[in-house]
């Protein structure tokens, strides 16, 4: 059914055939996600729904059931850890709902029951049920307003803690009810639920969203109100709205997927070649099944092919440790770790609102080091939304106030003579500002506190009015307060009349019969009132565009040229305009608004045209302009972003005038900068049609900017070089749905492209006269442009919510305009100033850390199991392990995992003073630069280089195993404890070596760990444990360190492994005139903008080195030879070992290709 | 050797005192001032530039070089001598017994071998038997033991472990000590004479202790039933590996040596890391300073040929060997370090000169800001 029935009292109303009680939901909220008894099933199913935890699920799985080389332990363990971190996490999480829902559902709530109050538990209402709430008190379920203390029945209801508007909005009791509440039988009849927080289609009764009270709601200005529940529980409005917003994906995610895919295909290749090697091996004579080492009866029966596919699986279990699964816990640590730096920065604390950063996602840490393109709001963002009455201008004279002046009520002329005529005028455009708005007069007995809501204008609370203004847009105030100042002041509205205070100090009197809200896309809003003496007027207040077609046209060229001037000033200017209504004409509007109003459907619609139809033919009093003053530090905060290389567009929904001197304010726009104009204004041409001119403009712009600019060298897309041209490019709303949606649909993909190629050769774009959707539109345009370039949207206002949704980050500005763009957003800062550091600082630091984490982590892992590949060759292609179970299980949990964790948390390769200082040093991670290709294939040869040594060196060592002073020998696993001692060594080393920044913390977890490693081998070598099936490493940690054989190899292997990245590290340090200016250098080599030659070269040379070493070692072994020199005593010497060296590198080559 | 700069960034020094009285009292939003939290840890911030790795590499350089030249020479002066004693080509002595081998012959086959060391052996002398093409690290052979039988466990003694399988039970008995790894234990018999030039032949003392590792030993390996001398009692019930001649409580006469404490059946469970491989046999000590432990001279190796390995083409050889401070012979680590040295010497002369080169061409390029 598409409507409910509500009795109210849970009285049958007489006239209908039966009372059917019907079933709704109790008032419980449950935002919780788990009970106690489906936490474990319904846990496990979500955690196990992602790709990495279901593949390490399936490698524990062949473990148990397949006869594998590791024990299940092995991978089951830290499988183990990492479901229960996150199980203990969500569990924590969903604790806190459980406890938060408690506390709603449990507040007691007074409910009339047969005449008499009765305590309840707020779950325990019922739709039905009448509800008493008093003062301050928050709404505990949806409720019509049936009855109010206030006589006018009316109440002001906060919805702060739903949207963040702090006005107080007034709500109606619904009109004609019996004033005894126990006699009142009624039903309501309303619509199923839905989650459109400002929608509510209460069709019967005459209801309409006046009357109802949204649960969340706090009750203001009123001692005490009656409703009858109407939605319960989590068909609230505010239920339905609770929902998670859409997962955003980092760039570095989807870097970690390829490389992941990368490391599958390692992993496959090396299970196939190994089972393929096997089977070769195998196929050799007594090679399967010598007399030593026979099969037993069911591996003997085994198919072959099974045998073959098992065998593969267990190849695949013993490499899989090459894919990390704590890297996933450690990338999840570092995210939500680090992002505690960003809420605890005492620079984000602002002390107007004594609040500082927000985050609500972790996830995106590492994006803020990434973005490409910043989308900025202007009006409360760039700008303060702190609104001040500059000028007006009545009838096209322009008028000032002057406060020095002692003119008459310091309301100044400055360009026109005064007349009678132009007082009367000057009288009405006045009244116009102090009824056409929808401003609440705070009133002396509702304390509210300055800090706590952020409507109300502080400036007003001035002790000699002793009168604060709470509206929703400060515009508003703003010219409310103008008008007083002018000698005309708003006193408030009392049961729908507005009282206002003349010159002469005379009260006026109107009746406030409608308001036509404003809203955006109309851009404008009207009141009709009704003067004492019967005259009904209409004020309308809107901007230009929309002001000027509904207003004779003889009347607009006198304040144009006024609106314009302001607006270039960069002030915000509206029209005033007005318009008398005959009584006819006033019936008609009255019934066409009344009816709209209560429509069932189209109920937008309807009332669009009514508004429309009523705001027609309006008279033009003047306008106004008011200034909105820049931001702090906007023009160093937009410089900054620019030299960072980010391009700065400007969205906003204010005319092209105001928006340009923001935009030159802000210096977005510089004097050299060229400005090309895309808007409705140039589009005007006599000769062409729009779309023709906007064709031949658009090829125009983009033979311009991007044909006849100077080819820019890959790699430094972004040019910053001052000789260029900088152009900046202008659009508005009309034109860019022009270019979108183009009246000839083939053109759509060329002029979106050839747009797309302006903006993107322009140093800012503006974008003005935009409505919210085309903000996302843009946004979401220019994300999914060639190279998806990483956007970032910055907005304070609801208007915003979808760009900042839209966008891979979404900042909000805890701003004055409500609370919704913060909720919406993914980190939240008090002003736009802390966009600097957030980006430059911790954006750029965070990106270093988890690029270096993630390819840290796949090389540690790929030297960590190459070994155990090439054991492969030297064991019959057994799947013998190298290590033993306990270091195969602890490597990545214990030995390794500290000290890359408190890396990604604390490293500071540059000092966060140099990256403020020095924007551009962000352009040195532009495009994912340490997640790239060529970055990653230098990890990836690194691991190979050390996984190489680790082995061969060892294996060397083992030629010949009697390597105690007492001639006893090693067996296989000391070789193992001998790799992998080197390799926890040398990972941890590589570490130390590119930590730049060593606090208490990185010694202590870094040496610590190499402790506990040396420590844990002991233990774990010290004791026969019962419970292991095998003593395999019984002694032999001890045994190892007293062999000074194998000391020597140890060091020499760590020694010879990060020999490269020494070399590297030396070679790579920047050269040229910024090396002196800024110094620093990040982990490892990449193209750098004033070290870009250098990395090449220093491959050049080690390769070179080699070279070279080789070669003369081959001349000097012919020459040697040639000459026949040796009869003499110290070149036999030489040659006999040169024959060594040789003989060492034709093996190391041998076993390689072996 | 390190540019260093200790940056010390520290907090205020108020901020714990205020906030211990007032955070109380009023809550404020503020976040803490602290060094942590503001990610102002005093921290050292070492640099790594040619002016400070150069003087390492020399360092190194200079340390490896003299290391490496002492194994070197080291190893060089430990004396090896290794004989083939597999019997695969017609010529070799033992040529009749790996071609005549069968599991179930009773008499053992013997053969002797014939050499002559061209050098004294000064110190104390091992013996060591090396096997070829061994595959004693394969997986299925490695995990082929029940390390809590061999530890003395009773329990497990008559029911092994079933990754002994196929040598856990024999005839309904179980097998001690089971699995692959015991099953094939290393059977042959070495024994050395030394013959004078005037022909008389005299045996050399072979000492079966300390071969295998002392924990082992002591720890590790332990017969059933403790300290109880009587070995036969306490394998009652259980069967012999199969292809063992003798049980486990007659490998040696010595009790301290028999059973699972026989220091050759340690050995051999010490799986080796490489198919090619060598194990401890025997230890020649050194009887006084006067006469070296092995003159030069010939002698001859007499082998009970119990061990088949031709059916995998595996290789038997007897290695002679002294014994330095560094393990055995291994010119490996002495090559590598020379190696290595002179690398970084290398490295660092070209580094020198690069670093002069670039640091002529603009000044103090090279000095942290």
């Amino acid at each position: 059914s598409f409507s409910r029935t509500i009795y109210v009292g849970h009285r049958p109303c007489p006239d209908t055939e039966a009372f059917i009680p019907s079933k709704f939901c109790d008032n419980r909220i449950v935002s919780s996600k788990y009970t106690v008894w489906n936490f474990l099933p319904k846990n496990l199913f979500e955690q196990f729904r992602r790709i990495a935890n279901f593949y390490f699920l399936i490698i524990f799985l062949v473990q148990v059931i397949v006869d594998t080389p590791t024990s299940p332990v092995t991978s089951g363990l830290p499988l183990f850890f990492v479901i229960t971190v996150t199980a203990i996490k969500q569990g924590y999480e969903d604790w806190l709902r459980h406890k938060a829902d408690k506390e709603v559902n449990k507040y007691p709530v007074t409910v009339l029951e047969d005449g008499r109050s009765v305590k309840k538990e707020s779950e325990k209402i019922k739709v039905g049920d009448v509800v008493e709430v008093v003062e301050d008190e928050t709404f505990p379920c949806d409720l019509i307003l049936l009855q109010s203390s206030r006589e006018d029945g009316t109440c002001f209801v906060t919805t702060a803690s739903l949207d963040g508007e702090s006005n107080h909005k007034t709500h109606y009791t619904v009109p004609d009810t019996e004033k005894d509440l126990q006699a009142l039988t009624a039903t309501i009849e309303c619509e199923q639920p839905q989650p459109d927080l400002y929608k509510h289609n209460l069709p019967f009764l005459s209801l309409g969203p006046e009357n109802l009270l949204l649960k969340g709601a706090t009750l203001k200005n009123t001692k005490k109100i009656y409703g009858v529940a109407v939605y319960t529980g989590m068909e609230t409005k505010m239920a339905l709205n609770y929902q998670g917003k859409s997962q955003k994906r980092s760039a570095v995610e989807k870097s970690i997927n390829a490389f992941l895919l990368v490391y599958l295909c390692i992993l496959i290749s090396k299970a196939v070649v190994c089972t393929t090697l096997k089977y070769v091996w195998q196929s050799k004579e007594g090679q399967d099944e010598p007399w030593y080492n026979q099969k037993t009866q069911k591996e003997k029966d085994s198919n072959m092919y099974l045998k073959m596919f098992t065998d593969f699986l267990s190849f695949m279990v013993l490499f899989n440790f090459i894919i990390p699964v704590s890297m996933y816990v450690t990338v999840e640590m570092q995210k939500f770790l680090g992002s505690f730096f960003i809420t605890w920065d005492k620079d984000f604390f602002d002390p107007e609102i004594q609040e500082g950063a927000l985050v609500n996602t972790s996830d995106l840490n590492e994006e803020l080091g990434q973005v490409e393109y910043v989308f900025t709001d202007k009006t409360g963002t760039l700008t303060q939304n702190n609104m001040e009455f500059i000028e007006c201008c009545i009838d096209g004279f322009q008028y000032r106030y002057r406060d020095t002046q002692s003119e008459l009520d310091g309301f100044t002329v400055t360009d026109g003579p005064v007349n009678k005529l132009q007082q009367k005028k000057e009288e009405l455009f006045l009244r116009a500002l102090c009824l056409c708005h929808t401003v609440q007069v705070k009133e002396a007995g509702s304390e509210v506190l300055a800090d706590q809501v952020d409507g109300i204008d502080g400036l007003l609370l001035q002790p000699e009015e002793e009168r604060g203004f709470i509206a929703s847009s400060p515009d508003e105030i703003a010219l409310v307060k103008g008008a007083m100042k002018y000698g005309f002041t708003f006193l408030g509205l009392e049961s729908k009349s507005m009282k206002i205070k003349n010159r002469q100090n005379d009260i006026e009197e109107y009746k406030l019969l409608h308001v036509l809200n404003f809203d955006p896309v109309r851009r404008r809003m009207s009141v009709i009132v009704q003067t004492t003496s019967g005259e009904t007027l209409l004020f309308c207040k809107g901007a230009d565009s929309s002001i000027f077609p509904r207003v004779r046209p003889e009347e607009v060229d006198r304040i144009r040229m006024h609106v314009e001037r302001n607006a270039t000033e960069g002030y915000r200017t509206l029209c005033v305009a007005y318009k008398q209504l005959s009584a006819e004409e006033y019936a008609m509007a009255d019934t066409g608004l009344r009816e709209a109003r209560l429509a069932l459907q189209d109920r937008e619609e309807k009332l669009m045209a009514m508004y429309n139809q009523v705001e027609m033919g309006m008279s033009l009093i003047g306008a106004t302009a008011v200034e909105d003053r820049l931001q702090e530090e906007a023009a160093e905060t937009m410089e900054a972003l620019q030299g960072a290389g980010m391009k700065v567009w400007v969205l906003t929904g204010d005319k092209m005038e105001t928006a340009k001197s923001t935009c030159y304010a802000c210096r977005l726009f510089q004097r050299g900068t060229e400005l090309l104009e895309l808007t409705v204004r140039t589009l005007e041409d006599e000769r062409l049609k729009r779309d023709e001119k906007l064709h031949e403009l658009l090829q125009e712009y983009h033979r311009k900017a991007v044909q006849d600019a100077p080819p820019v060298k890959a790699g430094v897309t972004r040019s910053w070089s001052t000789a260029n041209q900088d152009y900046g490019f202008i659009i508005d709303g009309a034109t860019l749905s022009l270019v979108m949606n183009p009246p000839r649909d083939a053109d759509a993909s060329q002029y979106k492209s050839l747009f797309l190629q302006i903006c993107q050769n322009c140093t800012a774009v503006l974008c003005c006269r935009m409505a919210p959707l085309q903000k996302a539109q843009i946004v979401k345009m220019v994300k999914n442009s060639k190279g998806s370039p990483i956007t970032l949207s910055i907005g304070d206002g609801a208007n915003d919510v979808s760009m900042i949704l839209e966008a891979h980050v979404g900042i909000g500005i805890k701003g004055k305009e409500g609370r919704q763009a913060v909720r919406n957003s993914d980190y939240a800062v008090p002003k736009l100033k802390h966009l600097k550091k957030l980006l430059l600082a911790h954006g750029h630091l965070y990106y270093v850390r988890i690029a270096h984490l993630v390819q840290y982590f796949f090389y540690k892992n790929l030297c960590f199991i190459l070994p155990q590949f090439l054991y492969q060759f030297f064991c019959g292609y057994s799947q013998q392990p190298l290590y033993d179970a306990a270091y195969l299980t602890m490597y990545n949990i214990c030995f390794t995992s500290m000290p890359i964790l408190a890396y990604s948390l604390l490293e500071q390769h540059t000092s966060i003073e140099i990256l403020l200082d020095n924007a551009a040093l962000y352009r040195e991670i532009a495009n994912n630069a340490m997640l790239r290709w060529h970055p990653f294939l230098y990890w990836t040869v690194l691991g190979i280089f050390q996984g190489l040594m680790f082995f061969f060196g060892v294996r060397f060592l083992f030629s010949n195993p009697a390597l105690q002073d007492n001639g006893q020998v090693f067996g296989n696993w000391s070789y193992g404890t001998i790799v992998f001692t080197v390799l926890v060594f040398t990972v941890t080393l590589k570490l130390a070596l590119d930590t730049r920044h060593w606090t208490w913390i990185n010694h202590f977890v870094i040496w610590g760990s190499l402790a506990f490693y040396v420590f844990f081998s002991f233990f774990w070598g010290g004791i026969i444990w019962p419970f292991l099936k095998q003593q395999r490493l019984y002694f032999v940690f001890a045994n190892m360190l007293s062999s000074v054989s194998a000391w020597l190899v140890i060091i020499i292997l760590i020694l010879l492994s990060l020999l490269p990245e020494i070399l590297l590290v030396v070679l790579r340090k920047p050269r040229g005139p910024h090396s002196r200016q800024v110094y620093f250098s990040l982990p490892f080599p990449l193209l750098s903008l004033n070290s870009s030659f250098l990395p090449y070269p220093s491959y050049f040379l080690i390769f070179s080195l080699i070279y070279i070493l080789f070669c003369s070692s081959f001349i000097l072994h012919h020459v040697l030879t040639r000459c026949d020199v040796t009869q003499s005593q110290p070149i036999t010497r030489y040659l006999k070992l040169y024959s060594y060296v040789k003989q060492w590198l034709v093996s190391l080559l041998v076993a390689g290709l072996h | 050797m390190m540019a260093s700069s200790y940056s010390a960034k520290e907090e205020d020094g108020h901020h714990s005192g205020s906030a211990g009285l007032g955070g109380a009292a009023v809550q404020t939003r503020k976040p803490d001032n602290t060094a942590f939290k503001q990610q102002r840890l005093p921290a050292w911030q070492p640099i790594l530039t040619a002016g400070t790795v150069l003087p390492a590499f020399f360092i190194i350089g200079l340390i490896f070089i003299p290391i490496g030249i002492g194994l070197y020479v080291t190893s060089n002066n430990i004396k090896e001598f290794e004989i083939d004693y597999t019997g695969t080509e017609m010529s070799s002595p033992c040529f009749n017994c790996s071609q005549s081998f069968s599991w179930n012959s009773t008499t053992p086959c013997r053969c002797v071998l014939f050499f002559s060391l061209d050098q004294p052996f000064e110190s104390n002398v091992f013996m060591y038997y090396g096997l070829s093409n061994f595959y004693q690290n394969h997986r299925r052979y490695v995990k082929s033991r029940d390390d809590s039988q061999l530890n003395g466990d009773l329990r497990s003694l008559k029911e092994p472990s079933k990754e002994c399988e196929p040598y856990r039970t024999n005839e309904n008995k179980p097998i001690a000590p089971c699995g692959a790894i015991a099953n094939s234990m290393f059977n042959d018999t070495l024994d050395l004479f030394y013959i004078d030039p005037n022909g008389t032949k005299t045996q050399i003392l072979l000492i079966k202790k300390g071969i295998a590792w002392w924990t082992d030993k002591h720890v590790k390996f332990r017969n059933p039933g403790g300290s109880n001398p009587n070995l036969t009692a306490a394998f009652i019930e259980t069967a012999k590996p199969v292809n063992w001649h003798k049980p486990v409580y007659e490998l040696d006469i010595d009790s301290e040596n028999n059973g699972f404490i026989n220091e050759d059946f340690i050995v051999w469970m010490r799986t080796a890391a490489l198919p090619t491989f060598r194990k401890l046999y025997r230890v020649i000590q050194k009887k006084n300073n006067m006469t070296p432990t092995l003159p030069k001279g010939s002698y001859s190796l007499e082998v009970t040929y119990n061990y088949p390995v031709r059916s995998f083409e595996g290789r038997k050889r007897m290695i002679l060997s002294t014994i330095s401070w560094m393990g055995g012979k291994n010119p490996f680590l002495g090559i590598a370090y020379i190696t290595v040295g002179s690398i970084c010497f290398f490295l660092g002369v070209v580094l020198l000169f690069i670093h002069h080169k670039y640091g002529n061409r603009n000044n103090s390029s090279d000095v942290p800001s």
